[in-house]
């Protein structure tokens, strides 16, 4: 870890500037006091209907004659649609058959299977094996138990439908992403034009997108690998131009003392020395795709996702928690294998000796996949898992449910009111209130004082679109439950990543958690707490701060013990104690992470605002999944690019802002966490 | 003497304009970069190579050795200059003439090694030749040569990871030697390694050289090293060769008070040939010593007495050489 330079100059303790308000930021203030309080025109308070720009109309005509008329020459848009499909359909299918359906011939009905899928026990053997090559006997146990769990509890079908779309949706997610990266790391002018877009990728809700998808491609599973594949890929992309940028110099140099070819230099040197990085990024793609194919469940995904989903509009609780499990389980087992193929040793296959003793480990899963198969047609219960033998928890889980409730309701209930009543429903009001012109206004100031006329316009303009687009009212719905999420979210973080900075103990509790919490796809949250709270605003808070919490005390610690221990040895030579050391010295100087701390949770807690539309919000996520429930893409898209906009304008503004706060502290640039 | 290599009026000016600004004004002095913003890493350099030699550039950290050495080599373009290697100008050679010429006639040993971390010694060694699509027979053939004349035979199937630091630069090496390049550069080779391994590897150089007679171009910022080692000597300082010479003449003959700093601390001794420091005259009957020999190898042969016999090659007395002469010399440090 690289600690920031510091001057011999600059003052121990650093003094911040005190909290005076410049003149332009008091006069902006009263402007804005008069446009909220004074009888203004109508039009300063809600944006007129009249003037609105009929986006989502555009976008929808757009779509329409894109499938209907459009035509590249040589094919049609649709065509080129369906080739994609086609591409995405064939390796789906193999993927399907082997681990879930079984080969089949014939359609529909009468399809007759002519080979089973893998049996379960070939299934867990191999991720066994793979968790032995790995990381060894630790990782095949754990890798195993995943497994059988999914199997014992009954969710194995499902389960190898999700693993299924994953084992698709991955390799073309990481291919595309990292011939995308090559290519922005080789031509600066493609990388400029590519980071917007990837940066719309990113802050676009996973929901927005969906919907497009939904009307180019219909319901299904291809169209659900495509989303995932959409969602997975960007940080691939960035990962890749990255890696191949931090390849050390010399590595470069000798690639071309050696005469490599540009082709030899990107594949021969450069890829293969940043294969550490890559690998960060091929495991990222596997969580996202995975986190993405349980959403992309509404679209046809089928799996775990389809699964809970319907669990939770029936409010079956206990087996939508049951496939909520599943998911954690599936998730844990992929997320350790792909790190730890990430970081294991490639040790150089034995040359000259047989081929399963080069490769002991593939030999054994071959072996093990034909023993199956053959013992399958005398013991049908190697070929599938009996139902007798399945234990399933959902009634147990939903009693235990029943239990809490009826034990706690009241508790819950009355710490849910007064929250909602004293916290939640002012704060909605007084952003429902509050004039158009007066906010875009004030964040035009905060653009300019923060960054100077460029932030100003972007800001600006971003948020005028919010208006202009007919999406005002719910997008303060959607501010006021990130706000009040994030505050909760910094509220509780903060503090425990303070706590876990001092104490070593308490950090490795903590890191423990906050890796599990962060490997659990965003769906998983919203099941114990609808099971708690039911459906509404506080239940939809409640899964936001438990999803965006991490980013907060992750970087809170970063900050912390990033602060030069140099500056805290110097403190104590004056005999500041440990509180005042804290509160004076760290904490000021951890300001700009704690900074971005905040603008991450701000993101995480964006994206999972969206997917609470399913506990029944009204916000701009609820927008969105009306759009992809009606199969509307301008209505989605529109409420989508809102959401986006507000992220990018809480982006802009904080990083401003901790970029300000690092230079007047004299701190280096020193970037984010690795992870 | 042939000239392997030869550089003429090499600029190298890093920052904005670099290139417009030194064809308005030929020959800036340090203040007229620094009010341009310009960094002068590599200021009008000439050195010519001879074949077979070991020239080596000694400058402090920053003073434009490595960026120099990237000219020499053409990995980074000189903003002025001329490079001739075997006569033909490289600055006009196109891309492909270029890998060609890398490919095969020039190899280079960097400071930090940059081993393919992927990759086996073996592979690794084979790396340049497997880049040129030579058969996996042949070039693990030449690979398990080149291991087994760095000494790491038994190692082939190891990982970089797997080595230490003095074992990495020797694979390093190995890999540079692999194509038989003519002229071969080898930048701060030994720098990141510590000082005992430093010199077992700094013998283990000249030990392969008597082998080989490659064409060397070897970067240091450590005078000891380059004296140890070198036929002949530049000395680098911000971005210029202030002294060009054998060791000898920079021992005996410092140009400038900067050079004159290195030499101070260096054993005379073991720099300064007999024949340097002898006299005309006879001394028959004395024990002959070489006229090539250093002085601290004549002193061990006085035995008492106060002259020695100066004789060539061929054995026929050139001159003396006075005990008194000696002393003073070792005194001096
Ligand atoms: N790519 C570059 N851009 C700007 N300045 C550079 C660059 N490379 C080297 N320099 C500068 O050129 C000078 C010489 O550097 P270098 O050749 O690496 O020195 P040495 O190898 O002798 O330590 C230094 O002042 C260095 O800061
Ligand atoms: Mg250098």
């Amino acid at each position: 870890m690289s600690l920031p330079a510091i001057e011999a100059r600059r003052p121990i303790a650093p003094r911040m500037a005190t909290g005076s308000v410049s003149l332009p930021w008091l006069i902006a203030l009263a402007l804005f006091a008069l446009l909220w309080l004074a009888p203004v025109p109508k039009w300063i308070d809600v944006y007129p209907k009249a003037w609105e720009i009929p986006a989502a109309r555009w976008i929808s005509t757009a779509m329409k004659w894109l499938v209907n008329e459009a035509t590249f020459g040589l094919f049609t848009f649709t065509e080129f649609t369906r080739f994609l499909a086609s591409i995405i359909e064939a390796p789906y299918r193999l993927a399907m058959s082997l681990l879930a359906t079984g080969f089949l011939s014939g359609q529909g009905s009468s399809a007759v299977q002519v080979a089973p899928p893998l049996s379960w026990i070939a299934v867990i053997g191999i991720v066994a094996l793979m968790g032995h090559a790995a990381g060894g006997r630790a990782l095949a146990l754990l890798a195993a138990a995943c497994f059988a769990f999914i199997l014992v509890f009954g969710q194995w079908q499902s389960a190898m439908a999700t693993l299924a779309s994953v084992l698709v949706a991955v390799p073309i997610g990481v291919a595309g992403g990292m011939l995308l990266g090559i290519a922005a790391y080789r031509h600066p002018r493609f990388e400029r034009a590519l980071t917007p877009v990837l940066d719309v990728m990113q802050t676009v809700p996973a929901f927005a997108y969906l919907v497009p998808i939904l009307f180019l491609f219909g319901f299904g599973p291809t169209a659900a690998i495509l989303a995932t594949v959409i969602y997975a890929l960007p940080p691939m992309a960035r990962i890749t131009a990255l890696a191949l940028r931090q390849v050390a110099p010399e590595i470069r140099d000798l690639g071309r003392m050696v005469g490599a070819t540009r082709r030899q230099m990107t594949w021969r040197v450069l890829v293969p020395s940043a294969r550490d990085s890559l690998m960060v990024g091929v495991n990222q793609v596997i969580m996202l795709s995975l986190n993405m194919v349980i959403i992309a469940s509404m679209i046809g995904a089928g799996g775990l996702g389809f699964d809970v989903l319907a669990a939770l509009r029936r409010l079956d609780i206990g087996a939508g928690l049951e496939a909520g499990l599943a998911i954690v389980a599936l998730a844990v087992a992929l997320d350790r294998l792909s790190q730890a193929f990430a970081q294991r040793d490639f040790a150089a296959a034995r040359a000259g000796a047989s081929w399963p003793a080069r490769y002991p480990h593939a030999a054994a899963a071959a072996a093990l996949v034909a023993a199956t198969y053959l013992l399958g047609f005398v013991l049908p219960a190697i070929r599938t898992w009996p139902e007798a033998w399945e234990i399933s928890t959902g009634a147990f889980l939903s009693d235990v449910v029943k239990w809490i409730n009826i034990n706690f309701f009241d508790t819950f209930e009355a710490v849910k009111n007064a929250i909602l009543l004293n916290l939640l429903i002012p704060f909605k009001r007084l952003l429902g209130d509050l004039p158009w012109l007066g906010v875009t206004g004030l964040i035009a100031v905060a653009g300019w004082r923060l960054g100077g006329v460029r932030l100003m316009a972007t800001v600006a303009i971003l948020s005028f679109l919010i208006a202009a687009t007919g999406q005002w009212e719910k997008a303060m719905v959607t501010v006021y439950l990130c706000g009040i999420s994030v505050l909760f979210a910094a509220l509780i973080g903060i503090p425990i990543g303070i706590l876990a900075a001092e104490n070593d103990r308490v950090w490795r509790a903590v890191s423990l958690i906050i890796d599990t919490l962060q490997t659990l796809p965003s769906f998983v949250y919203l099941m114990p707490v609808v099971m708690l709270f039911r459906v509404g605003d506080f239940s939809a808070m409640i899964a936001v701060v438990a999803y965006a919490v991490v980013p907060a005390i992750r970087y809170t610690v970063l900050g912390l013990t990033r602060v030069d221990p140099r500056v805290i040895e110097a403190g104590r030579a004056m005999g500041a104690t440990r509180g005042q050391i804290l509160s004076r010295i760290r904490l000021k100087l951890a300001l700009p992470e704690i900074l971005l701390g905040i603008n991450q949770t701000i993101m995480f807690a964006l994206s999972m605002l969206v997917i609470t539309a399913l506990v029944g919000t009204r916000d701009l996520g609820q927008e969105v999944y009306i759009a992809l429930t009606k199969a509307d893409t301008g209505r989605g898209l529109v409420a989508g690019l809102a959401v986006a906009a507000i992220a990018i304008v809480a982006d802009r503004l904080i990083s401003a802002g901790a970029a300000r706060t690092r230079a007047r502290l004299g701190l280096a640039d020193t970037g984010g966490p690795a992870s | 003497m042939t000239a392997k290599l030869s550089c003429r009026h090499v600029w190298k000016l890093f920052g904005e304009g670099a290139k417009a600004f030194l064809a308005d004004t030929p020959s800036p002095d340090a203040a007229a970069l620094s009010a341009r913003n310009l960094v002068g890493a590599v200021r009008d350099v000439n050195l010519d190579v001879a074949d077979g030699e070991i020239f080596v550039i000694m400058g402090l950290s920053g003073s434009g050795k490595s960026t120099l050495v990237r000219c020499l080599s053409r990995l980074i373009e000189p903003t002025a200059g001329e490079i001739l290697f075997n006569g033909e100008n490289l600055l006009a050679a196109d891309e492909k003439r270029m890998i060609e010429i890398r490919r095969h006639r020039m190899g280079m040993v960097f400071q930090h090694f940059a081993l393919l971390p992927h990759l086996s010694v073996l592979d690794n060694v084979a790396f340049p030749l497997s880049i040129q699509g030579k058969d996996r027979a042949g070039r693990e053939a030449r690979a398990r040569e080149m291991i087994d004349l760095v000494g790491l035979t038994g190692r082939e199937a190891f990982f970089p990871r797997q080595l230490s630091g003095g074992q990495q630069q020797r694979v390093g090496i190995a890999r540079s030697l692999a194509v038989e390049p003519e002229l071969w550069f080898l930048d701060e080779p030994f720098s990141a390694l510590d000082p005992l391994i430093r010199r077992e590897m700094q013998d283990e150089f000249v030990r392969l050289q008597s082998k080989l007679k490659k064409t060397i171009v070897f970067i240091t910022h450590d005078f000891d090293e380059a004296i140890r080692l070198a036929d002949r000597i530049a000395i680098m300082k911000d971005g210029e060769i202030v002294q060009t010479g054998t060791p000898e003449d920079l021992v005996l003959n410092p140009a400038t008070d900067y050079v004159r700093e290195f030499t101070r601390d260096v054993a005379k001794a073991k720099v300064v040939s007999v024949g340097s420091l002898m006299k005309p005259g006879d001394a028959s009957g004395r024990p002959p010593v070489a006229a090539t020999a250093r002085i601290s190898e004549a002193a061990r042969l006085f035995d008492g007495g106060e002259t020695l016999a100066v004789v060539d090659a061929t054995g026929t007395p050139v001159g003396r050489l006075e005990r008194r002469d000696v002393a003073d010399l070792m005194l001096r440090g």
